[in-house]
């Protein structure tokens, strides 16, 4: 059993003669004798760290990762890309990791003060004034940015297009339940949202227009255009972005989006099995009181030094109880943690390279796979990191034979994108690891 | 002598990673693609593409480790000293978990691969959730909620899918004054109408009260039991049967969950919907604010309506994803904070049921030896048997020397501890909530103890503490009417 528990039988004796009590049983008096546990947990008993160790290295070694034998093409929200040393030796400081939530700044200022380079990174990249200091994940905060959309505009009508990525539309409609939004789904057409399907529903006035910048089949969609739909239906825009795609394209921001947010996952954090990931989100700063979660300010302290501290607390669950527009308290700040890190390893420079370096092998791999006779593009818009492909074979089976040849071939895409494969390919992905790949895609489909 | 994390402190201010940069300084470094060099106007289309790179930091990665290092230096944690917040069960996360979170079989598994080749994740998942519902009393659960909060909103919108599943409209959910906030939060973002009862002078719920406004069109009731006062609801059996009476349903509230390990279960205290903080009871670390985990359990009659996909053994041993019939759909982009899932999975083993009985145990002696120890030098108002926190208050001493909860918090810090949750439960004047997890042994209690009793004894300068922090009392009001919540957002000098 693990030894956790620091008191003595002599320490415990003690403790509880002080406080008037022979057993410790008798510290749970207040429970009804009725609906106490007799005899203990349906659990096995404590085993040491190294057999507890054992067992998890036992279920990790059930599950086929990602690595030299399983050459990583997979996206789809989940991108497999480098973590250098500095990263993970700083997140996995005790300081970061087993801190709580800074309620005390003046024993908080390393977290606050890197969230605030966090918000401020975050702020850039999206290309709106305040990002705040994270959410649980990319669907997470979009379900946030909607909340906020409605809440700023009166109206619960959202466009959502089908570029989002899918499990992120379940989970706005998932909290469509609660809230009585109605969500219009808006499809593609050739890649990218197609906003004229259905067009006089979309004169009628919406709350959010909710499109992925690039999109879930990895299309860069037309910002303007969807600025331009959403101000004819005094709708504020939502932008769904790629922060890794920030290191070549124009910023949401830079066409006007009111609300960005996205997955931070690419920057430092590993797949992980899909969490935990991070949430951004940043907005104009005409909406900072509706911003959800938690937001660092600097300030001084009594003798004028620099600090930080959370700031606009009176937008918080805690204070407006249930006149709050988010419930959010706990969020993923270690993860901004390493966001923040990682950004700052990268760099201005290093984010430019990083991008294009995601850019060339994607288009390197793209080229190789449509060479292959029965490979067609599913789209024709331009692609920056990812791309979707129709092959003559399920992409199911694709990826299940490909499996055998050492790769993770994609993401088969649903019935509503007409199915196909979705590849991605990061920095991290090589010319010959992409000839072998093409070479094996080749022979799984034949 | 006493272990302090003082002289830890960094006082000395740091500066911005952005007053580090300098202009063509860097850390990154990639490995040779071999690939065509596919300019940047090649890559992108015009209309598309930002000329300029966004501006992010220029530092070396020396600059960046001594920056981030220095940073740590600033920040107080459980790993350097006592955390007694109450409500947040700030306890020593064990350092096996952190080894077995970083398995390159479980950190590098992409969440779209199929379920063939992700066996080992969806047996953990699995193994988890039984093991939360033999924990909680209940029948299935989701891992998805990546936190408490959002483990409350997946059981309000499982309330209202189980009531419209029996033909019924409800609108209205109760909630005690000793309530955490998210709970009303979650209430009103459930599309529900928050009723709030009163304590009663007991501290804990009001049964007369409640009965007076149970109706047909409550949904349910959220309860955390022990309550925020840490005193379990001795009336817990009539406060559910009485919800149940008008067809409502019981949630459990499991922010306060490490009492009972292995004494007593919510299912067998009458309820049907419990979250659990995996990062307070469960140890996951809580990483400055997250990530945590909010898995909810409910009972054989709400299993259909749980979020999917979850993991099921099949006749044949291998495991794969199914969505519940009636399910509310997801509420994450996977399957939730999965490698803090892992390191919950691997304290549950290490601890064991025994283990987990221990805790219990000695995180409510702990409360009860410290309540005892402080009698006399603060207002305990509910002084009683306590479960794994208590609530003391400086209303007696804020009458007589001025000093404030807020003051003992900010003295606290000085004398090298975390301080308390103050002002919470909002039912007590000056509160000061007290949990000191089952972590910290009786030296800690009687060097924390000793510490309040100084600061109680010698109030005068209270208010300009604290003065050996790497700041001194942070001025929240001038961050909130001059707000800069980014650098660029600064004024210019």
């Amino acid at each position: 059993m693990g030894h956790y528990v620091p008191h003595t039988d002599d320490e415990l004796a003690r403790m509880l003669a002080f406080i008037g009590l022979t057993s410790l049983d008798e510290l749970f008096d207040a429970v009804p004798q009725a609906m106490r546990l007799a005899g203990g947990l349906d659990l096995a008993p404590g085993l040491s760290e190294f057999e507890t160790l054992d067992e998890m290295e036992r279920l990790a070694g059930r599950n086929n990762a990602c690595g030299p034998d399983l050459v990583c093409f997979a996206g789809a929200g989940a991108y497999d890309h480098e973590v250098p040393a500095a990263v993970k030796r700083l997140a996995f400081r005790s300081e970061f990791v087993t801190a709580y939530t800074p309620y005390q700044p003046e024993v908080a200022q390393g977290v606050l003060q890197t969230l605030f380079e966090y918000q401020t990174l975050i702020a850039r990249l999206s290309g709106v004034e305040v990002a705040n200091a994270s959410l649980y994940d990319g669907a997470s905060a979009c379900v946030e940015a909607v909340n906020l959309a409605v809440a700023a505009t009166g109206s619960q009508r959202v466009l959502l297009s089908q570029g989002v990525h899918p499990t992120w539309r379940e989970v706005v409609r998932t909290f469509a339940q609660g809230t009585g939004h109605e969500i219009v789904e808006v499809p593609l057409a050739n890649g990218v949202s197609d906003w004229s399907h259905g067009a006089s529903d979309h004169s009628e006035s919406a709350g959010a227009v909710v499109v992925q910048y690039p999109n879930h089949l990895g299309c860069i969609e037309d910002l303007a255009q969807a600025r331009a739909v959403a101000d004819r239906m005094g709708a504020l825009l939502v932008v769904a972005f790629d922060p890794v795609a920030m290191g070549v394209l124009k910023t949401p921001g830079a066409y006007g989006a009111d609300v960005v947010v996205g997955e931070g996952q690419p920057f430092g954090t590993p797949l992980s099995f899909g969490g935990p990931y991070l949430g951004l989100f940043a907005c104009r700063m005409e909406h900072v009181r509706r911003l959800p979660g938690r937001l660092v300010g600097e300030t001084v302290d009594t003798v004028g030094r620099r600090a930080y501290v959370t700031t606009l607390r009176t937008r918080e669950q805690d204070i407006r109880r249930e006149k709050a527009s988010s419930n959010v308290c706990t969020n993923q700040t270690l993860i901004a943690v390493v966001c923040a890190i990682q950004l700052g390893w990268l760099g201005t420079g290093g984010l430019r390279e990083l991008a294009l370096r995601c850019a060339r092998a994607t288009r390197y791999t793209r080229e190789s796979l449509l060479a292959i006779d029965g490979v067609q593009p599913a789209a024709d818009a331009p692609v920056l990191r990812e791309f979707a492909v129709r092959t003559p074979v399920p992409a199911e089976t694709i990826v299940e034979r490909m499996a055998d040849e050492g790769f993770l071939a994609g993401v088969p895409l649903a019935e509503e994108y007409g199915g196909g494969l979705l590849v991605a390919a990061t920095e991290r992905r090589t010319k010959d690891e992409i000839d072998r790949y093409a070479g094996a895609f080749e022979k799984v489909i034949r | 002598m006493k272990a302090t994390s003082i002289p830890l402190m960094g006082r000395a201010e740091e500066p911005t990673l952005f007053e580090l940069s300098e202009p063509g300084r860097t850390a990154w470094s990639f490995r040779e693609q071999a690939l065509p060099e596919w300019s940047l106007e090649e890559l992108v289309p015009a209309e598309h593409r930002g000329d300029e790179p966004v501006p992010v930091a220029e530092v070396s990665e020396r600059d960046l480790v001594g920056h981030f290092t220095r940073l740590t230096h600033r920040q107080y944690s459980v790993d350097l000293g006592a955390y007694p917040l109450g409500s947040c069960t700030m306890k020593y996360n064990p350092k096996l978990c952190d080894d077995a979170a970083a398995l390159p079989g479980l950190a590098n598994v992409h969440p779209s691969a199929p379920a063939a080749m992700t066996q080992g994740w969806m047996e953990l998942l699995d193994d988890l959730a039984e093991a939360l519902c033999r924990i909680t009393g209940m029948s299935a659960c989701t891992l998805q909620p990546p936190a408490g909060a959002a483990g409350e909103l997946t059981g309000l919108l499982l309330m209202r899918a189980w009531h419209e599943a029996q033909g019924r409209q409800r609108t209205k959910v109760i909630i005690p004054d000793s309530a955490h906030g998210t709970n009303p939060a979650s209430v009103t973002l459930g599309g529900y109408q928050t009723v709030t009862v009163p304590s009663d002078d007991r501290g804990c719920v009001d049964l007369a009260a409640l009965r007076s406004v149970l109706d047909e069109d409550v949904a349910g009731i959220m309860l955390t039991n022990p309550n925020t006062l840490g005193l379990f609801e001795e009336e817990i059996t009539e406060i559910a049967a009485a919800v149940h009476d008008v067809g409502g349903l019981l949630y459990y509230d499991g922010a306060n969950l490490n009492a009972i390990l292995g004494v007593v279960r919510p299912g067998d205290m009458g309820f049907d919907i419990v979250h659990m903080n995996l990062h307070k009871t469960f140890a996951v670390p809580h990483g400055g604010g997250g990530p945590g985990a909010g898995p909810v359990a409910v009972s054989q009659r709400l299993a259909s309506f749980l979020p999917g996909p979850l993991p099921r053994r099949g006749s044949d041993g291998q495991y794969q994803w199914f969505t519940p019939e009636r399910s509310i759909g997801r509420i994450h982009s996977w399957h939730g904070n999965a490698l803090a899932l892992a390191r919950a999975w691997s304290y549950i083993l290490v601890n064991g049921g025994d283990g987990l009985l221990r805790v219990a145990e000695a995180a409510v002696l702990n409360a009860n030896w410290l309540r005892h120890r402080l009698r006399g030098v603060y207002d305990i108002p509910f002084d009683r048997p306590n479960m794994h926190e208590f609530v003391a208050s400086t209303r007696s001493l804020k009458k007589s020397d001025g000093l404030r909860a807020l003051d003992v918090a900010k003295r606290l810090l000085e004398e090298g501890f975390h301080s308390p949750t103050v002002y919470f439960p909002l039912i007590v004047e000056e509160a000061l909530m007290i949990e000191p997890t089952e972590t910290e042994s009786l030296q800690t209690l009687e060097d924390l103890a000793d510490a309040l009793e100084r600061i109680a004894r010698s109030p005068e300068d209270a208010a300009e503490a604290p003065r050996t922090t790497p700041v001194g009392r942070v001025d929240e009001a001038r961050a909130a009417r001059h707000l800069i919540p980014t650098w660029d957002a600064r004024p210019v000098a």
